[in-house]
């Protein structure tokens, strides 16, 4: 009763999504059309990361709809605000179902996508998300996601610090607020003394702070010839502009969060030349499908994409190809193929281990000229 | 190293005992806590940010009056500012309960931060460096130029803010209606100019507050700048005791001390617990403050 109910809705309400829609979209629903759900915080603090995945997503529905679809068929993309918090994101997931959802493309933030994660593992869907870093995103079979979890960005930072800039005393500041940031810090500390360096100091703040003066002084006065700063790109200014007016020179090291750095600092780039993150995703890359990419979400968004944006477009092509892989929309085949597809995305090229992983390559940016460059 | 993170401790007080002289002197004279104080900050930040950006294309040429004209400008706002949320908010409620007074502060404390959110925002904005004193190196200590006009700011301010309240007609009208409202009303005192002058004041020393935290930490504005110096700020005061200018000096400069030299020899991870664990010690040792008086309550 339940399931004939959910159809008939889902017949109705994707029948009125459609009719909303101007160009000529097939209008039978059902059997002929992929319907993908999208959650993500639209409002709310983390809004400008729900509406990047949202805007990302819905730019490769078009390209692949225009395109003739998934197998023929044409995508139905659903996306529901869940303000960053757990429990609306749960309803979210449940409006989405009863509107006939069958992949769901998020969450984007780490703590509703857990909630949700136990959600989606009852119905068997496939559910990738493009930017939840925290480990237990992925902790059901169904499980996947695009970016690096959180500890892998950590080791892959010391290994880059120790193996190609051959640096052995780091200093680290880390928000001890943020899960993001102590997950990074732990597994570089981690990774980067079993490698054989010393991190010379760990300093703390909280996210709210404006003052670093104090933890920048302390690590002036060691030996540290180099500092790892693995937080978002807000406070990364602060650090910097703080730095510089100590007078303290040291090489600076980052992670994803950087992205966006050099437009907070307006230009005042000189005091972070030279500094390397580890990144997904840079708009100006020289890659063909990058550039036409960032050249479609710029005509249609009027900004440049970030790298939620691009997660988010190469998530749906991953989905796309899992379908196609596995023939038919059948869950368990769905993701079965999820393991056994390859996809040159806008993020790199990407397969998945069975744990829900992506097996990509870490790409570096270096900031020079007021530019990221890839490394 | 002892020396330059006691410098940095002194230009972190000194910003918190500006902000704090505003909270002071709004519950010494209209005995209640001001806690939308600290968006008043905000509030000059974001002025500081929209008259460069604005200015910038006529004046830029002459940074000194471009940065003269943004403080001044600044400044009033924020004074206009503080007598609108005075007039608006809380005269309405002069002779209601002290816990309807606190909660509208906190109402009035969102409503800017929601308003700023969405006029500009969530993101952070950078400001363009508008103070260029450069640094003064002696020896190994590297003092910033920010550093010294911040603190020599805060001490000129204090002890005009004293003499003020000490030696002009104004400032003794303050200290009457902060010692008895009922009482200068009746020897001619006109009590609701003298709140407004109050609050003029204090959103007055909010704005220099917020250009000089712009200019020594960082110069980036966002809606909620102002509400973790605004509560540090409130524990200054209180430190100090509350009512009293040469306390919440005293309260901010000491608050500064204690943060910094935390975070340097201690652990940077408990800093604040430890900032708020001298507040609690205080209010057991000495409920007043450090410079509090002594009021009877009369039964």
């Amino acid at each position: 009763m339940k399931k004939v109910l959910a159809i008939a809705a889902a017949a109705v309400l994707s029948a009125s999504v459609l009719a909303g829609c101007t160009g000529g979209t097939d209008q039978s629903a059902g059997g002929d059309t992929v319907t993908i759900g999208g959650i993500g915080p639209l409002t709310g603090d983390a809004a400008s990361y729900g509406i990047s995945v949202k805007n990302g997503g819905e730019l490769a529905v078009e390209e692949i709809n225009a395109a003739g679809g998934i197998n023929g068929k044409q995508i139905v993309y659903l996306y529901e605000d869940d303000e960053n918090d757990a429990q609306k994101a749960i309803n979210a997931y449940n409006r989405l179902m009863d509107q006939g959802m069958q992949v769901l493309m998020g969450t984007v933030t780490s703590n509703p996508c857990i909630a949700v994660a136990d959600e989606s593992v009852k119905d068997g869907i496939l559910q990738l998300s493009p930017s939840g870093s925290a480990k237990d995103c992925t902790k059901n079979p169904n499980g996947f996601r695009i970016c690096f979890t959180d500890p892998q960005q950590g080791e892959k930072m010391a290994e880059y610090i120790w193996n190609e800039e051959k640096l052995t005393k780091i200093a680290v500041i880390y928000d001890s607020s943020d899960s993001y940031s102590t997950g990074i810090k732990d597994a570089f500390r981690e990774k980067f003394t079993a490698l054989g360096g010393t991190v010379v100091t760990e300093e703390a703040f909280v996210s709210g702070d404006k003052d670093f003066k104090a933890q920048l002084t302390k690590i002036s006065g060691t030996d540290a010839e180099g500092l790892f700063l693995p937080f978002y790109y807000t406070e990364v200014a602060y650090v910097v502009d703080q730095a510089k007016s100590l007078g303290l020179q040291l090489p600076y090291f980052g992670c994803d969060g950087w992205d966006g750095v050099i437009d907070q600092l307006k230009g005042n780039t000189e005091a972070i030349e030279g500094a390397v993150f580890l990144t997904p995703f840079i708009a100006t890359a020289e890659k063909e499908n990058i550039a036409q990419f960032v050249q479609a979400y710029e005509a249609k968004y009027n900004e440049t994409p970030d790298q939620f944006a691009a997660d988010a477009y190469d998530a749906i092509y991953v989905i796309k190809a899992a379908i196609e892989k596995a023939g038919e929309m059948d869950n368990d085949k769905i993701i079965q193929a999820m393991t056994e597809i390859e996809v040159d995305g806008v993020t790199g090229q990407m397969s998945f281990t069975a744990d829900g992983e992506p097996d990509k390559v870490a790409n570096f940016a270096v900031i020079q000229n007021g530019e990221y460059i890839i490394k | 190293m002892l020396i330059q993170q006691l410098i940095n401790g002194l230009n972190l007080g000194s910003i918190y005992a500006l902000i704090a002289l505003g909270y002071t002197m709004v519950y010494g004279i209209a005995k209640m806590l001001n806690f939308a104080h600290g968006d008043v900050i905000m509030v000059g930040g974001f002025t500081m940010l929209v008259t460069l950006t604005a200015l910038g294309a006529s004046l830029g040429a002459n940074p000194i009056l471009l940065t003269g004209a943004a403080v001044l400008a600044s400044v009033a706002v924020c004074t206009v500012l503080g007598v609108l949320i005075e007039k608006i908010a809380y005269k309405p409620l002069r002779n209601a309960s002290p816990l309807t007074v606190l909660i509208t502060a906190i109402g009035v404390s969102y409503f800017l931060q929601s308003l700023s959110l969405l006029i500009f925002g969530s993101n952070a904005r950078r400001v363009n460096d508008f103070f260029h004193l450069g640094n003064i190196a002696l020896g190994d200590v590297s003092i910033s130029g920010n550093t010294v006009l911040t603190l020599a700011v805060t001490v000129l301010i204090m002890i005009g803010l004293t003499l003020f309240i000490r030696k002009t007609k104004t400032g003794r009208a303050m200290l009457a209606v902060s010692e008895d409202k009922g009482a200068a009303e009746l020897m001619g005192v006109n009590v609701n100019r003298t709140i407004s002058v109050t609050f003029a004041i204090g959103s007055a020393l909010a704005a220099v507050a917020s250009i000089l935290y712009l200019a020594s930490f960082n110069s980036y504005v966002d809606p909620y700048m102002g509400s973790l110096p605004g509560i540090k700020a409130f524990v200054a005061a209180v430190l100090g005791g509350i009512g009293s200018v040469p306390g919440a000096m005293i309260g901010g400069i000491l608050l500064g001390l204690i943060e910094t030299i935390t975070k340097a020899y201690i652990s940077t991870n408990i800093a604040d617990a430890i900032v708020f664990s001298v507040l609690i010690i205080v209010l057991l040792v000495r409920p007043t403050g450090l410079l509090g008086k002594k009021r009877m309550e009369k039964v």
